[in-house]
């Protein structure tokens, strides 16, 4: 069932991702975005939590749980040090995934060539 | 040519998207994304036997691995012009934007080039989630006390 629900909610977003492509005159650039800031707005009230409780990994793959992890990393900073835990604890959770990002596309762009 | 004439003459010769098939194959697409990273979380939670939010982080940085390969490989280029926004919206959109953005800018060399062209354009992601992140924190701080 977990499954069904991840297919239902990742379909989904990238479904009305499709519907801003092409419905109006924004890039790729613009959608990814939108779709973060969404993210963080829908956290704001701990709505996405539940989207992740519901659809697990459906919910932790597009770019939505991005602006996701940030605020509840900033929100958990804030816990522990007040306004200060804001600046610290931002990319307590995200900080692997552009960690990750950073050296691995650097030190593939080293081996790898342009296509044109 | 009159300016009316002209714009009738490019609405008729633009190609006419198929907005309802483009969305249906996103949704799909997009779909199988979502399960493949819901298999992920499953699978190394059972190998390595971990809590599900670590195995979820292993998910994000395999989703950016295989992005960034992929990339470098040239096949991610053909599917998303198929696949649209089904690839474009999860994080290996992400990562793809990261890793092209490296590989074009290459022969500019390494400070000038990958070094200062990397973020162009994933920074904006970046940039607006944490500025967004930072307000709406700095709100319900304020509002609603953490």
């Amino acid at each position: 069932m977990n499954y069904v629900h991840a297919f239902l909610f990742a379909g989904f977003v990238c479904f009305l991702g499709q519907l801003i492509l092409d419905n109006t005159k924004l890039t790729p650039g613009h959608v990814t975005t939108i779709f973060v800031v969404l993210g963080t707005l829908l956290d704001v009230f701990n709505v996405y939590d539940k989207f992740v409780l519901w659809a697990g990994g459906g919910a932790l793959v597009p770019i939505t749980s991005f602006g996701h992890m940030l605020i509840h990393g900033a929100m958990q900073g804030a816990g522990t040090y007040g306004f200060m835990g804001l600046c610290v604890g931002m990319f307590n959770l995200t900080s692997a995934g552009i960690m990750s990002a950073i050296v691995i596309s650097f030190f593939l762009s080293l081996i790898f060539k342009p296509r044109d | 040519m009159e300016k009316n004439k002209y714009q009738n003459l490019v609405k008729k010769y633009t190609p006419k998207e198929n907005v309802l098939g483009n969305g249906v194959t996103a949704f799909i697409i997009g779909g199988f994304m979502g399960m493949l990273g819901e298999f992920l979380i499953q699978f190394y939670s059972y190998v390595f036997s971990i809590p599900t939010k670590e195995a979820s982080t292993i998910m994000t940085v395999t989703l950016i691995f295989a992005g960034c390969l992929l990339t470098c490989l040239g096949f991610f280029d053909k599917w998303v012009t198929s696949a649209k926004c089904g690839l474009i919206v999860p994080i290996t959109g992400f990562a793809h934007a990261m890793q092209s953005a490296a590989l074009e800018y290459k022969k500019e060399g390494f400070v000038t080039g990958i070094g200062a062209n990397m973020f162009k354009l994933a920074g904006s992601v970046i940039i607006y989630g944490v500025c967004s992140a930072y307000f709406f924190g700095l709100c319900r701080l304020i509002v609603m006390g953490g």
